[in-house]
């Protein structure tokens, strides 16, 4: 419930949402049909909260973007949608296949990356290859021919009569990817793909994952906006194991493009965080308050997003007045996508609603 | 089945790429060499017999050294995380880790077949218990894998999979040789749970189902124990 208001809130405008680049060979794709459906997952380590009630759907064709600082629950997720480990609650459906009733037919319909890309380091790169295509029901011809599409794919022509444990950090991470695509799995799911990796490789894999994604769902996982940026058609702001944005690269740079007015008032009786941002929400060319942590106790501090480009601050002090509020500071920024991620991630909750479930 | 070969062929292959796999076996085949061509072993023993009591002693290093990073280092590493999103059962993956340490043994005892080989030179022996005793010597093996197999699934060092299998193997071979201080009642139960009372049996040339049941037993509880152990990741 938290989620799907948060998420709703934050929507983009629909046709932002439609992945942009499609080609001639994804029209032929069905791609309203929905690959990965998340309901409620939670998961509980000991006593701390991993996962909470997260929800999603994925769709056929989209790079789906996981983002979030460490620890926010985004290998949880990932690890559950691969059936490593289970859901404390919930369920999800990949490819149809429940994760609880089929994890077989799950695992069939999925290539993992994950985050450690760990390999073994004590075979070649082709017998490890051959050793992931036979796991995965390749043998013979077949065998051959996929082993040969993935390393042309991957670009591990030249690395792959050689001991993994002599490669690269980047081609490593090829080798991760040859062994995610060899049975072409409909749904890729990659975490981290790109971290650790010196910016030239990283850029590398980037262009890759893209390559890929043409033809699959993809879900990759990453700390680094940029990255984000570029590779994903839809992004999921994931924080403290909740979905707390739900959006395209390009909506996020809206937002961030945007300017944004901080207002600081003096706590008294009457002036509550909720009756604040009701009475601040009244004012014209007021899209969206939202209140902040404060910088002190008897402090409380709003953010305001406006309509337009118009100037909001004589309206603001206006309206502080009106109300009898005592305005302690207010001023005008420009945000950039660093400040909205982190505004995303840092905040208790930004949801009132969710708030109230937590405390219940 | 068939991705459990496809386990158990990738862990022989990797006993051989590592110099570890080398160094055990040729200590083994040392050791044994020099107990078994010892003047003193010589002259207390014209048989083969004492090469099984031999060897059983020196495969409580040797089977946990063969099975302990089988699961703590796919687990130390991470490398756990793709072979089990790949579609395969877990069970598979236990019976493949152990098929996979079963055929190194399979191959050490093979080598050690050169000993008995060369006594025969010598003068004439008595190839049935031999044959027993090879049996014997594969049954209690392959317990020990099993146990080796279940403690690697315990821990993600491997070299605490080592001793606590070391341990567990070592317990199962001793504890008959405190029969004497045991109360009589408790005494038929330690005795029937001892490695050493079935061996014994086997190495005499006499092959008894009971026996046979009692190693096999042993290998599908610790396999199933390992099982379970690997599957309770998912709840954790
Ligand atoms: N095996 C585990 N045991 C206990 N806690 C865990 C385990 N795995 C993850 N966690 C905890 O769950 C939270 C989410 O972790 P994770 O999904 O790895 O985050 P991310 O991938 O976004 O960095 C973290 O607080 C982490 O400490
Ligand atoms: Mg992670």
């Amino acid at each position: 419930m938290a989620a799907t208001t948060i998420a709703g809130r934050c929507l983009a405008p629909a046709e932002g949402r439609t992945p942009k680049r499609a080609g001639a060979q994804r029209e032929s794709l069905d791609m309203s049909e929905v690959m990965i459906e998340a309901l409620d997952l939670s998961k509980r380590y000991d006593d701390s909260l991993a996962l909470d009630k997260v929800s999603m759907e994925v769709r056929r064709g989209e790079v789906l973007g996981f983002l979030g600082p460490n620890g926010a629950g985004k290998s949880t997720t990932m690890k559950i949608l691969t059936c490593f480990t289970a859901p404390t609650e919930g369920t999800a459906k990949v490819n149809g296949c429940d994760i609880f009733d089929d994890s077989l037919g799950v695992r069939k319909s999925i290539g993992y990356l994950p985050e450690s890309t760990a390999l073994y380091h004590d075979m070649l790169v082709l017998e490890y290859l051959q050793f992931v295509a036979e796991m995965r029901g390749l043998n013979g011809a077949e065998q051959r021919k996929q082993v040969k599409k993935v390393v042309e794919e991957t670009g591990l022509e030249g690395v792959f009569a050689k001991g993994i444990q002599t490669l690269s950090k980047g081609y490593k991470q090829r080798v991760g990817l040859a062994q995610a695509l060899l049975h072409e799995p409909p749904i890729l799911i990659l975490d981290e793909p790109m971290s650790g990796l010196d910016p030239n490789q990283a850029v590398e894999i980037r262009d890759l994952i893209k390559e890929i994604g043409r033809e699959r769902t993809v879900i990759l996982s990453t700390h680094n906006l940029a990255e984000v940026q570029v590779a994903c058609d839809r992004v999921l702001i994931i924080s403290k194991g909740r979905i707390v944005a739900d959006d395209t690269p390009a909506g996020l740079s809206e937002r961030a493009g945007k300017r944004r007015y901080l207002v600081t008032v003096q706590k008294s009786n009457g002036l509550s965080e909720t009756s604040g941002c009701a009475a601040l929400e009244k004012i014209s060319g007021v899209q969206r308050v939202r209140s902040l942590a404060a910088e002190a106790e008897d402090e409380l501090s709003f953010e305001l997003l406006p309509t337009t480009d118009e100037d909001l601050r004589a309206p603001v002090f206006k309206a502080a007045v009106d109300n009898g509020y005592t305005l302690l500071d207010l001023h005008r920024e420009g945000q950039n996508l660093e400040q909205v991620f982190r505004d995303l991630t840092t905040t208790e909750s930004p949801d009132p609603e969710a708030h109230d479930a937590a405390a219940e | 089945m068939d991705r459990t070969l496809t386990i158990a062929k990738r862990e022989f292959r990797g006993y051989f790429n590592s110099p570890a796999a080398y160094i055990v076996v040729c200590l083994f085949l040392l050791l044994l060499g020099f107990f078994f061509w010892s003047p003193f072993f010589l002259a207390n023993r014209a048989s083969v017999r004492g090469m099984f009591d031999l060897m059983s002693v020196l495969l409580l290093p040797t089977a946990p050294a063969m099975t302990m990073g089988l699961l703590s280092e796919e687990k130390r590493t991470g490398t756990i995380e793709v072979l089990l999103t790949m579609p395969v059962r877990d069970s598979e993956v236990i019976l493949g880790k152990f098929l996979g340490a079963l055929s190194l043994l399979s191959v050490l005892l093979l080598l050690t077949v050169a000993y008995p080989l060369s006594v025969s030179t010598l003068g004439t022996i008595d190839w049935g218990p031999i044959l027993t005793g090879y049996l014997a010597l594969l049954l209690q093996g392959s317990a020990m894998l099993a146990i080796g197999v279940l403690a690697s699934s315990w821990t993600d060092n491997q070299l605490i999979a080592f001793f606590v299998a070391g341990m567990m193997c070592f317990a199962l071979w001793i504890v008959s040789r405190f029969l004497p201080f045991i109360p009589q009642q408790a005494a038929g139960i330690i005795e029937w749970i001892s490695f050493d009372y079935h061996f014994r049996n086997l190495v005499r040339g006499v092959i008894d189902t009971r026996n046979v049941f009692y190693f096999l037993s042993v290998i599908g509880l610790a396999l199933a124990m390992a099982f379970r152990s690997l599957e309770s990741r998912r709840w954790s």
